[in-house]
């Protein structure tokens, strides 16, 4: 086990080190220069001085040699001082937005792989029948409903005409900092962030719930005289979790991608929302910082799902 | 033969499927007496209806079928009850208790997730015969009473660390831990090497001589009905086309397709006798007809080398040849 888990992390780092190696490339692909966000409107810089602030930020040197120095620094555990923000320290930043982030992601998920699971099992069991169709109609629209758009629908439908959650931010402004008050803006948010999981947690829990309930082991289960509400519970959501564990794993990815528009429509002070405020001004040291954050995110949560694997499913022995 | 008190008794049992609109009729007004201790081979191809018969008495079948007439009478201490008409929590309270079963694949029907002994003592837990620790105790009893080597470490194995074999004998093991009076076994040996097979036939005779439960016994495997059944009922179509205790059907068989079973079983010695002569083994001519276009008169009619004009108008109507004998043939004088 601890083997297994070592080797994971080796690959991880592994695929870190390619994933920064990436990003780096791509973002002196993009047009701008982090220079521009330098310049005052009112007094433009001349060439020369550019030129300085360019060589002041070692922005001149050639990538390979930008690439190997930001590395060293990495690897010593600096990751540098943000271009913009006055100089802030990366790490300091980033410790500043990595909990608001995952506070979201992480109850955006656990509603969704409660609803999803709940709704999967209901409308298995049920199925063909009217609570069946009910469920699965929401869910088709759940599911081709694009993060962007459930978040503005949303945010205009709770927020702007019932009034039933603040429309953005993570703390009412003047008021002492509270748990209550953290809910209250939290709930929306991620609620609508776990509908697209939820939606697709739901309909692979219906399909593989159904094939199990198929099986002859349930039939079984059945012969011995075992309740069907045990059958269900007991014998086959257990085995019907193991292809819903893969999906849960392998849509973290895709999580961050919708904890960005999230963050970025609900004013959430989080990693996203600093993402793209990075990218707009360029700011190369904390979009690096940011994307092996995330990177590093999802790679933990994978190596958690292997391990959740091996512990639903007897069959996988982790060595 | 001394006469058994009657254990179960089916009384033209039949059970429909709706498949695409249509009706099909798998099992067609089946008759068949179990005694207590007493077993008996239920034997046909695919598709005679033998495992729906099992399954109907036993009330699993899928969603898309039902028992539409008849009974299947299951006597108890307490008294006989119609498993046909028993609402869903009398049937349950029977599943397990007083009728076990065991099914064709020890591959496919253990769960996978769960250990080997919370699959065999959860009968007796869901219905409440006894404690968790007691229940413990008896699964390790029982295992070692079907054979399984050091019963009490395979309580804490899970089903792929059992070889086909050992599987079927935990399946066994599950379906005899309340002390059924019944135990159906659905091809238990029918997915198992031949030497397990043995191995399986000859523990259920040592656990009917101990536990004195009766057996239906769904095979077509005419070897193993000779082997262990006391009677044995032959079915087509449906039904029950001859039935009679095992000895005096295969010595004289009435049903021209029981004759045509009996000849198209390979004996290793005679086969290769037959080979070297030049000649084949004898098989059944056609294929079992399709339920959703039987013919009108005998099902058995389309096979048969002794079909006249009566047979293709009329089925046969179970005529009683002797004491326990039954045949659905409108010419089994002829034989």
């Amino acid at each position: 086990m601890a083997l297994f888990i070592l080797r994971r992390i080796g690959a991880g780092l592994v695929m870190l080190v390619a994933l920064s190696m990436l990003v780096f490339v791509l973002l002196r692909l993009a047009p701008g220069d982090p220079v521009d966000a330098y310049i005052d409107p009112s007094a433009p810089l001349s060439p020369t001085e550019m030129a300085e602030t360019r060589a002041r930020l070692g922005l001149d040197r050639p990538l390979p040699v930008q690439y190997l120095a930001w590395m060293r620094q990495v690897a010593a555990g600096e990751l540098g001082y943000s271009l913009q923000r006055n100089h802030e320290p990366v790490a300091r930043l980033l410790s500043e937005r990595i909990g608001p982030t995952l506070l979201l992601m992480g109850s955006g998920l656990v509603i969704a792989i409660i609803v999803g699971i709940a709704a999967g099992i209901v409308s298995a069991v049920n199925r063909g029948r009217p609570l069946d169709v009910a469920l699965s109609v929401p869910a088709f629209v759940g599911i081709s409903s694009p993060a962007f758009l459930t978040a503005l629908v949303g945010l205009f439908v709770f927020s702007v005409i019932l009034r039933w959650a603040p429309s953005g931010g993570m703390r009412t402004p003047g008021l002492p900092p509270s748990t209550g008050d953290l809910l209250r803006h939290l709930v929306l948010p991620a609620c609508l962030l776990s509908i697209g999981h939820a939606a697709l947690i739901m309909r692979y829990m219906r399909a593989s719930l159904i094939e199990v309930l198929n099986q002859d082991y349930v039939r079984t289960a059945r012969s011995k005289g075992v309740r069907e509400r045990w059958v269900i519970v007991k014998h086959a959501v257990r085995n019907a979790l193991l292809p819903v564990v893969t999906l849960i794993g392998s849509t973290l990815g895709a999580a961050v991608g919708g904890a960005i528009f999230i963050e970025s429509v609900f004013n959430w002070p989080g990693m996203g929302l600093m993402l793209i405020n990075a990218v707009e001004a360029r700011d190369y040291p904390v979009i690096m910082a940011a994307t092996l954050v995330v990177g590093a995110c999802v790679l933990v949560a994978n190596i958690l799902t292997d391990i959740a694997y091996a512990a639903v499913d007897p069959r996988i022995k982790i060595a | 033969m001394a006469e058994r008190a009657p254990l179960l008794e089916l009384r033209g049992l039949r059970t429909v499927f709706r498949v695409r609109g249509r009706e099909i009729t798998p099992v067609d007004g089946v008759d068949l007496a179990i005694g207590a201790g007493e077993t008996v081979a239920l034997v046909g191809e695919s598709g005679s209806g033998k495992s729906v018969t099992a399954l109907s008495v036993m009330r699993l079948l899928p969603g898309t079928a039902r028992i539409d007439a008849g009974q299947a009478i299951l006597h108890r201490e307490t008294g006989p009850v119609d498993l046909a008409g028993l609402d869903a929590e009398a049937m349950r309270a029977v599943r397990g208790a007083a009728i076990g079963m065991v099914f064709q694949e020890p591959m496919t029907s253990l769960n996978p997730v769960l250990t080997i002994g919370d699959q065999i003592t959860e009968p007796l837990l869901v219905h409440g015969r006894c404690s968790r620790a007691q229940a413990g105790e008896r699964a390790v009893a029982m295992l070692e009473a079907v054979g399984v080597p050091d019963p009490a470490r395979r309580l804490a194995a899970y089903p792929h660390e059992l070889s086909g074999g050992m599987r079927q004998r935990a399946m066994i093991a599950m379906a005899l831990i309340c002390r059924p009076g019944l135990l159906i076994a659905d091809e238990p040996t029918t997915a198992l090497d031949v030497t397990i097979q043995a191995q399986i036939v000859d523990l259920l005779e040592g656990l009917q001589r101990e536990m004195g439960m009766g057996i239906l016994f769904v095979t077509h495997n005419l070897g193993v009905v000779a082997d262990m059944a006391h009677r044995v009922a032959i079915m087509y179509a449906g039904r029950i086309v001859e039935e009679g205790p095992v000895a005096e059907v295969f010595a004289r068989p009435l049903h021209p397709y029981t004759r045509g079973l009996l000849a198209s079983v390979p004996r290793p010695g005679e086969a290769l006798a037959l080979r070297r002569a030049g000649g084949r083994l004898a098989a059944v001519p056609g294929q079992v007809p399709s339920l959703m276009n039987l013919p009108r008169g005998c099902a058995f009619s389309t096979r048969c080398t002794l079909a006249t004009d009566l047979c293709r108008a009329m089925p046969p109507d179970r005529v009683s040849p002797g004491p326990g004998r039954g045949v659905r043939c409108h010419h089994w004088a002829a034989a």
